[in-house]
């Protein structure tokens, strides 16, 4: 319990950083956002827009420590502004109606990679130097070697365009009617399919050395010598013994990894136009939409630390020594 | 990008004078000798790059969309611009940007992480805490909101790729450096009345060479794939000739689209290359100090092969 209360004040600092960081940086960079802004949008904005920017991106008069209690205020209350590119909804709407896709999309890509990553690192490590083991890692870190949006396009390029195997953007076809219905969700799962494999190509590496390293330290314990000695199955002994034992560093770095669930999906956001936060994101960049920036940042920082307490809670769980000190 | 390799913790080999064997382990190292000179070729490549194709690779010329041919090896873009002039001028800029990103990412990681381990107490619960949050800092959603808010260039771009860089390395560096602090020739300098500064650069960091490298040699990949992705979204400095704006550029003027194959392929390859080269001098490493991973069977493991 104590262990936890303590990652909890963790994470919360975690978060104060994040926000006041968001909260800093448009007040000390140089160059004045909201008159940029106002030259893009040519004179659209309305008068109240102009003074809500200002208030909320600091550009106002008041002193700094009122604008900062304001502004935590703001974000207790979930008020993050209205965004500018997609006046007049609410920021908090806007960011609702898209971190579906991005959990959806990343979520599945993670699973698929860890638990596939982690099973061939206990079969590479169980036969040091056979066939998985000497072939896949040089090839999987090559493949990994490359940019991901370089073999995202690649891929979107080969199976999207010349052999027309796959939908080209879009998490789900033009009007397409959603909801529960099996139609629309194997036309989901179509729009689904080329981004996540990409995601599991790149990081399924990754999962697989981790756990085959770990794997070959543990293999060499004198429990393992002592379970072959009783005559155990070969299977039974490495499941149970040496993988179960090995599975922690794996536990953590899955952990690591839903930062990459919400916010590494970007890239493969962007490159197969899929509607969620991280293609948002560098919409929002590119059309100057600070309060929508700002909002989708925090988000996605704030469902990073909020995945990585549940694995910490997890973790207590699954390795009582964490408990004792 | 892909996630970070969770690095184990090596055991320091040996104390003191591992560095002659270290050496001669990587020279006999067939992964360590290929990354080497595929880097060597790289580098001579940027430097040469002004002599071997004067004049300025982004120039825009009436030769447009161009197949690869005996006068243009790798064709042209959609703005007439010979790909493999702007390739190879192009590693100037991803390999500087890339040794710089990861050179300083390591110092900074290095400063942190023997402050952490060498003074504990409250130093180190500061300083972890800086590292832990910054760890967990979703990576490039910042970069892409540091550089929304800071004037485009190349500076912008190598500070925002060390800020959210260095903390990886701060604490695989401090985990190495707390098993070090606990021997007992640190004990003995400490107790001598040594100044903190010797001890920590001259006594410790010596035996964490292996581990300095590695981490450099990942913030240096790290640097330049990371340049790459935030050019490729128009984030960087979009004047300049450097791998990821050749693939921004590609993008934007729909390469693939067109079915121009040769403007998208090169950069994209030299990004792996690189990459890649850097990957197996880093895996030489890991091998050269943790005999575990070498590929020498135990008598163990001819067994269990051979039972099944």
């Amino acid at each position: 319990m104590r262990f936890i209360l303590r990652r909890l004040g963790f994470y919360l600092i975690a978060f104060w950083a994040s926000i006041t960081l968001n909260f800093l940086l448009p007040r000390f960079m140089p160059g004045d956002p909201v008159s940029r802004m106002f030259a893009r949008t040519q004179g659209k904005m309305q008068p109240e827009q102009i003074d809500a920017l200002r208030k909320l991106l600091g550009v106002d008069d008041r002193p700094i420590w009122e604008q900062y209690i304001d502004y935590l205020h703001n974000i207790v209350t979930g008020n993050m502004g209205i965004s500018i590119s997609r006046f007049p909804a609410p920021v908090t709407e806007v960011i609702a109606a898209q971190i579906g896709w991005t959990l959806l999309l990343g979520g599945t890509a993670l699973v698929i990679a860890a638990v596939a990553g982690n099973l061939l690192g206990i079969l590479a490590a169980w036969r040091r130097g056979g066939a998985i083991d000497s072939a896949l890692p040089p090839v999987l870190i090559f493949i990994g070697s490359f940019p991901y949006f370089w073999l995202a396009m690649g891929a979107l390029y080969l199976f999207g365009v010349i052999l027309g195997w796959s939908p080209l953007r879009h998490a789900f076809s033009d009007g397409a009617e959603p909801g529960f219905t099996s139609e629309f969700l194997s036309d989901v799962g179509a729009h689904l399919v080329l981004p996540a494999l990409t995601i599991v190509l790149v990081s399924i590496g990754g999962w697989m050395l981790g756990m085959r390293n770990t794997m070959i330290a543990t293999n060499s314990e004198d429990y393992i010598t002592m379970a072959e000695a009783k005559g155990l199955r070969p299977g039974r002994i490495m499941f149970r013994y040496a993988a179960r034992n090995a599975m922690l560093p794996s536990v953590t770095s899955f952990g690591m990894s839903l930062g990459f669930v919400v916010g590494g999906a970007m890239l493969t956001e962007v490159v197969f136009a899929y509607p969620g936060v991280g293609y948002q994101l560098l919409n929002a960049v590119q059309g100057l939409d600070y309060p929508l920036m700002q909002g989708l940042f925090l988000t996605i920082t704030a469902a990073v630390l909020l995945a990585n307490f549940m694995v910490d809670v997890l973790y207590v769980r699954l390795d009582p020594r964490v408990r004792n000190n | 990008m892909t996630t970070a390799i969770l690095k184990q913790p090596t055991e320091p080999t040996a104390a003191r004078k591992p560095n002659r064997s270290f050496v001669h382990g990587l020279r006999t190292n067939k992964k360590a000798m290929t990354g080497t000179a595929v880097m060597l070729v790289f580098i001579a490549l940027a430097l040469l790059a002004p002599v071997l194709f004067p004049g300025d690779p982004s120039r825009i010329t009436d030769m447009a969309s161009l197949e690869p041919s005996p006068e243009h090896w790798l064709g042209t873009t959609a703005k007439g611009q010979d790909v493999l002039a702007l390739t190879v001028h192009g590693s100037r800029s991803s390999l500087f940007v890339g040794l710089t990103v990861g050179f300083a990412s390591t110092f900074i990681g290095i400063l942190v992480g023997l402050a952490s381990a060498y003074f504990g107490k409250f130093i180190d619960e500061a300083l972890s805490l800086a590292t832990n949050v910054f760890l967990l800092l979703p990576g490039l959603p910042l970069l892409v909101i540091l550089a929304a808010f800071l004037p485009p260039g190349l500076g912008t771009v190598i500070l925002v790729l060390v800020v959210t860089g260095w903390a990886g390395s701060a604490r695989v560096l401090r985990s190495q450096a707390l098993s070090i602090r606990s021997k007992d020739f640190v004990a003995a300098a400490v107790v001598s009345g040594e100044r903190a500064g010797r001890i920590m650069f001259r006594e410790i960091l010596p035996n964490m060479a292996s581990i300095v490298m590695g981490t450099l040699l990942a913030c240096v990949i790290y640097g330049i794939g990371a340049q790459a992705g935030l050019e490729f979204l128009g984030l960087g400095d979009v004047s300049t000739v450097s791998w990821g704006n050749n693939l921004f550029w590609a993008g934007n003027e729909g390469a693939l689209l067109t079915g121009s194959w040769w403007v998208f392929v090169p950069s994209g390859v030299c990004i792996a290359l690189v990459a890649f080269a850097l990957a197996l001098i880093n895996y030489a490493v890991d091998e050269v100090t943790n005999p575990r991973l070498r590929k020498i069977k135990t008598p163990k493991d001819t067994e269990r092969s051979a039972a099944k």
